[in-house]
C-alpha cells in the first residue's frame, strides 16, 4: 500500500490556467506594440524597456529577500510592470530615471502593500506620475518617430492630445500639423514609447479578450465613455472622436491598465462603474484640464474607489428574490 | 415547458457561472460488473445524513442478506440491512474512510448469500405507505449526498409540488454508474418515476441528462413512448454538460426556471430532485422487496490496473474492490470517494463502501493536479464560475481573519462546495478548505 497519500480539499482537478501563464499572455500580448516602438525609435526602445524590466525584477528579488517572504519572480508580473512602465516613459528618458520608475512601481507600490495582488493602484501608472512629477521636462520630451533616440539633437514635437487641445468645440481645422488617422493608428506621432502604435495595442488586446486574460466589460465602458462624451465635446464630428481614442494612452491604458486584476473591481457591475467612472474622468480631464491627457490619472483615481466600489457591487447569492417575490405575490 | 408534443425538451434556463471540466468518462462503455462475495463486510452504522443507527444484532448472531441490523426511532435517519449472509463477528467502533469513528457491523461471509426470509414485497398505495416503505428499503440519496430519500418524499402537505425531476446528469467527471444504471435499468427507472409520479400526484416529471450523453436518450425515449402515459406527462431534457449541472439548485433551474432560495428546498417551489440510480432502486423494492444492500460504484483513476464499474455488496472493503480491478498499477498519491470535484480524499484503503459512495478513484502523481499556491491576483474568476453568486476570494479574506459578521453578511452558507472557484483559481488557492473553514466559524459564532 502506498505509504504517502494525499488527503486534501476538494476538487481534485484544477483548470489550466496559472497565474505565471496570464502573465505570460500578457507580455505576449504585449509585444506587437514593444516590436512598433522599436521601429519608431530605435534600438534605444528595446534598452529602455530592457532598463525597466531589470529594475522592477531586480526589486522584487532584493525586497522579498529583505522582507524575508518567499521569491516570487516566477509569476512573472514583474515583467509585466516593467515592459508597461516603460510603454508610459517617452524613448528618450535617461535610463537611470527610468531604473528609478521601477523601483518606486515594485518597492513602494506592490511590496509595501503586500506583494501581487495587494496593491491598491497600478503600479506602473503610479511610477509614471511620480517620474512625471518629478523629472517634468525629460517626461515630456516627445521626439518625432523614425529618428534614433539616442541622438541627442532628434526633433521633438508636440502630442496629438497636446494638439487637439487647441481644437476647441472639436474643430479640427484649427489644428496645424495634426498626423493622419492612418498616421495615428500606425503610431507616427510623438507620445509615449507604447502607446502610440494603436493598432499593435489593439491586437494584444483581443489576443487578451480571445484567452479570456481578460473580460471585454472594461475596456469596453472605457472607451465608449471616452467616445461618446467627445463626440458631444466635439459637437457631433467623428473625426476628432477617433483622434481622441486612438490619441494619448487610452488603448494602453483600457486595455493592459485598467483591467489590472488588482486594481479593478472583480465584479461585473463594479467593472462597469470603474471603466465608465475612468472614461469620465480621462474626458474632463482631456478637455477642461490644463493638462492634456489624462488616462492616468483616470486610472490611479478609480483605483482607489475599487474597494468601494466594490462593496456596493457584490451580487446577492443565488435565488435571493426576497423583494422581486413579494411584487409577484401581489401580482398574482 | 408547456411543449405538448412528446420529445425531449432543452433547458429552460442556463445557470450561471460553472466550469467547463474533462468529463473522462473512461468507464461509460463498461457495463456493471458484479463482484464476487467478499469474505467479510463492515456495516457502519451512519450512511447517511443524520442520526445514526443503532446495532440491533449481537456477536454471534446468524444474519441473511437484506436482515435489518441497526435502526433508529429518529425521523432523519435510514436502517441498514445485511449486505451479505453470515456471521456478526464484531460489533463496535469502526473507522469510516472519512476518518470519522462510528459503531459498526462486521459481518463473515458464509459464501451462500442467502436470502433473509423476511423479505417480501411492501404494499404501497399512498404516500405514508410509499415514505414508510422507502424508510423500510434504507434508502438514501445515491448521487453521493447520502439524504435519506423516504424523508425527502415526506413532502408536508400543504407544500404545493407539481414537478419531479430525476437526476441524470452525472456531470461529475470519471462516474458512469448513473450512465450505466441508464442504459442497463431504463425500465426500472421509468416504472419508478411512474410509482412515484401516480402516489405523490406530481403533474409532469422531467428526466434530466447532460448532452453528453446521446445515447441514453435513445433507449429512454423509446421506452418513454412505448410506455402508457397517457398525458404526456413525463419528458426528457437535454441539459448542457457544464459543471455543477448536477448540483440540485442547477437542477431545478435549468428544469423549470426557478431559483431555490438560500436555506430552502427545492419543495419550497414546488419541485423534488430524485437521482436516477435511486428513483430505479425504488421501483426494484416495491417490486422485490429486497432493501438497499448493494449499490454500483465506479472504480477508476490513473492508478487503477483495470476501471471498471461493478457492483458490490455495501460494506465491501476498498482494498477488496480494488483487488477486483487489478489493484494499483502504479503507486497512488490520491485515493478519492466520489468525483474528482467534490469527492473526498480519504486516507487509506481499510474502509468500507457505504451507501452514497459512487466511485473510488486513484490518482497517481502526474493526475494528481496540484497546482502550486501562489497569492491571489484578484483575477475574479472564482466570482465568474461561482454558480450560486458568491465571491469565494472575499470568503476566504475573512475565512482568514474569523470574521463571522463579515462571512454572514457574504452568505457563506449558500455555499454548496462545488468546487468551481477553486477549480478556476490560476493561483491555486484551496478556496473551498477556506470556505469549509468560514462555515466552521459560522458554526463557533452561533453556538457561543
Amino acid at each position: 500500500m502506498a505509504k504517502r497519500l494525499t488527503v486534501s480539499a476538494s476538487p481534485h482537478m484544477r483548470s489550466a490556467d496559472t497565474t505565471t501563464g496570464i502573465m505570460l499572455d500578457v507580455i505576449i500580448a504585449l509585444v506587437p506594440a514593444l516590436v512598433m516602438s522599436a521601429v519608431y525609435f530605435g534600438s534605444r526602445a528595446l534598452v529602455l524597456t530592457a532598463v525597466t524590466v531589470a529594475s522592477c525584477v531586480l526589486s522584487e528579488f532584493v525586497c522579498r529577500k529583505v522582507m524575508k517572504r518567499d521569491n516570487t519572480l516566477g509569476d512573472l508580473s514583474a515583467i509585466v510592470t516593467g515592459i508597461i512602465l516603460a510603454f508610459n516613459l517617452p524613448a528618450t528618458l535617461p535610463l537611470w530615471m527610468a531604473a528609478i520608475g521601477g523601483i518606486i512601481a515594485i518597492v513602494v507600490v506592490k511590496q509595501m502593500f503586500g506583494g501581487i495582488g495587494q496593491n491598491f493602484v497600478n503600479p506602473a501608472m503610479t511610477a509614471r506620475i511620480i517620474l512625471m512629477v518629478s523629472f517634468p521636462t525629460a517626461m515630456a520630451k516627445w521626439i518625432v518617430t523614425g529618428q534614433n533616440a539616442w541622438s541627442v539633437d532628434a526633433v521633438t514635437s508636440a502630442t496629438p492630445m497636446a494638439q487637439l487641445a487647441s481644437a476647441k468645440g472639436g474643430d479640427l481645422s484649427l489644428v496645424e500639423d495634426l498626423p493622419s488617422i492612418a498616421e495615428m493608428l500606425l503610431g507616427k506621432h510623438g507620445g509615449s514609447m507604447g502607446e502610440v502604435c494603436s493598432i499593435a495595442l489593439i491586437c494584444g488586446g483581443f489576443y487578451l479578450l480571445l484567452r479570456k486574460v481578460i473580460s471585454p466589460v472594461i475596456p469596453f465602458f472605457f472607451i465608449g465613455t471616452v467616445a461618446v462624451f467627445m463626440f458631444f465635446a466635439g459637437g457631433g464630428n467623428i473625426e476628432f472622436v477617433i483622434y481622441q481614442l486612438l490619441g494619448g494612452g487610452l488603448m494602453l491604458g483600457a486595455f493592459f491598465m485598467a483591467t489590472d486584476y488588482a486594481t479593478s473591481p472583480i465584479t461585473k457591475k463594479g467593472k462597469i462603474i470603474f471603466a465608465i467612472g475612468c472614461g469620465l474622468i480621462t474626458s474632463v480631464i482631456r478637455i477642461f484640464g490644463s493638462l492634456p491627457e489624462g488616462v492616468s490619472f483616470s486610472i490611479i483615481l478609480m483605483n482607489i474607489l475599487v474597494p468601494h466600489i466594490e462593496n456596493f457591487t457584490l451580487s446577492k447569492p443565488f435565488g435571493f428574490v426576497k423583494e422581486k417575490k413579494a411584487k409577484k405575490e401581489v401580482k398574482a | 415547458m408547456s411543449k405538448k408534443t412528446p420529445g425531449v425538451l432543452t433547458a429552460v434556463r442556463k445557470g450561471r457561472g460553472g466550469v467547463k471540466v474533462t468529463h473522462h468518462k473512461n468507464t461509460a462503455e463498461m457495463a456493471i460488473e458484479r463482484m464476487p462475495v467478499p469474505q467479510k463486510v463492515v456495516l457502519p452504522m451512519q450512511q447517511h445524513i443524520g442520526v445514526p443507527c443503532t446495532p440491533i444484532v449481537k456477536v454471534g448472531d446468524t444474519v441473511a442478506v437484506g436482515q435489518k441490523i441497526g435502526d433508529s426511532d429518529k425521523f432523519i435517519s435510514a436502517p441498514i440491512h445485511a449486505s451479505i449472509s453470515g456471521t456478526v463477528t464484531a460489533v463496535g467502533d469502526v473507522k469510516l474512510a472519512n476518518g470519522i469513528i462510528t459503531k459498526g457491523v462486521t459481518i463473515e461471509s458464509d459464501g451462500e448469500m442467502r436470502l433473509y426470509e423476511g423479505i417480501k414485497p411492501p404494499v404501497v398505495t399512498n404516500k405514508a405507505e410509499l415514505c414508510a416503505a422507502v424508510r423500510e428499503s434504507g434508502l438514501v440519496g445515491l448521487g453521493g449526498a447520502g439524504f435519506p430519500a423516504h424523508v425527502k418524499l415526506n413532502i408536508p402537505d400543504d407544500k404545493d409540488i407539481d414537478t419531479l425531476i430525476i437526476n441524470a446528469a452525472e456531470c461529475e467527471p470519471y462516474i458512469t454508474v448513473d450512465y450505466r444504471e441508464c442504459i442497463e435499468n431504463a425500465e426500472n427507472i421509468l416504472k419508478g418515476v411512474e410509482i412515484l409520479k401516480d402516489i405523490l400526484g406530481f403533474k409532469q416529471v422531467i428526466i434530466a441528462i447532460e448532452d453528453n450523453k446521446p445515447k441514453v436518450f435513445e433507449i429512454m425515449k423509446e421506452i418513454a413512448d412505448r410506455d402508457n402515459d397517457k398525458d404526456d406527462a413525463i419528458k426528457l431534457m437535454t441539459l448542457r454538460s457544464r459543471y455543477p449541472q448536477g448540483a440540485e439548485k442547477m437542477m431545478v433551474l435549468s428544469a423549470t426556471g426557478r431559483k431555490v432560495p438560500p436555506g430552502k428546498l427545492p419543495s419550497d417551489i414546488g419541485c423534488v430532485v430524485m437521482n436516477v440510480t435511486s428513483t430505479a432502486f425504488i421501483a426494484r423494492y416495491i417490486e422485490t422487496g429486497k432493501p438497499l444492500v448493494s449499490r454500483s460504484i465506479t472504480v477508476d483513476g490513473g492508478a487503477i490496473a483495470e476501471p471498471k464499474n461493478i457492483r458490490v455488496p455495501i460494506g465491501t472493503n476498498i482494498q477488496d474492490i480494488i483487488d477486483f480491478c487489478g489493484g494499483f498499477k502504479s503507486e497512488p498519491r490520491k485515493l478519492i470517494f466520489g468525483g474528482p470535484m467534490m469527492g473526498l480524499a480519504i486516507c487509506g484503503t481499510d474502509a468500507p463502501i457505504c451507501k452514497q459512495n459512487n466511485a473510488i478513484l486513484a490518482f497517481d502523481e502526474s493526475k494528481d493536479l496540484v497546482k502550486k499556491e501562489r497569492a491571489c491576483i484578484r483575477c475574479g474568476r472564482c466570482v465568474d464560475v461561482c454558480p450560486m453568486s458568491l465571491t469565494p476570494t472575499l470568503i476566504e479574506r475573512y475565512s482568514r481573519t474569523k470574521d463571522a459578521e463579515k462571512l454572514k453578511a457574504i452568505n457563506v452558507t449558500t455555499c454548496m462546495e462545488c468546487g468551481s472557484c477553486a477549480f478556476a483559481c490560476p493561483s491555486g488557492r484551496p478556496l473551498v478548505q477556506y470556505i469549509r473553514l468560514a462555515k466552521q466559524v459560522l458554526r463557533e459564532e452561533s453556538g457561543k
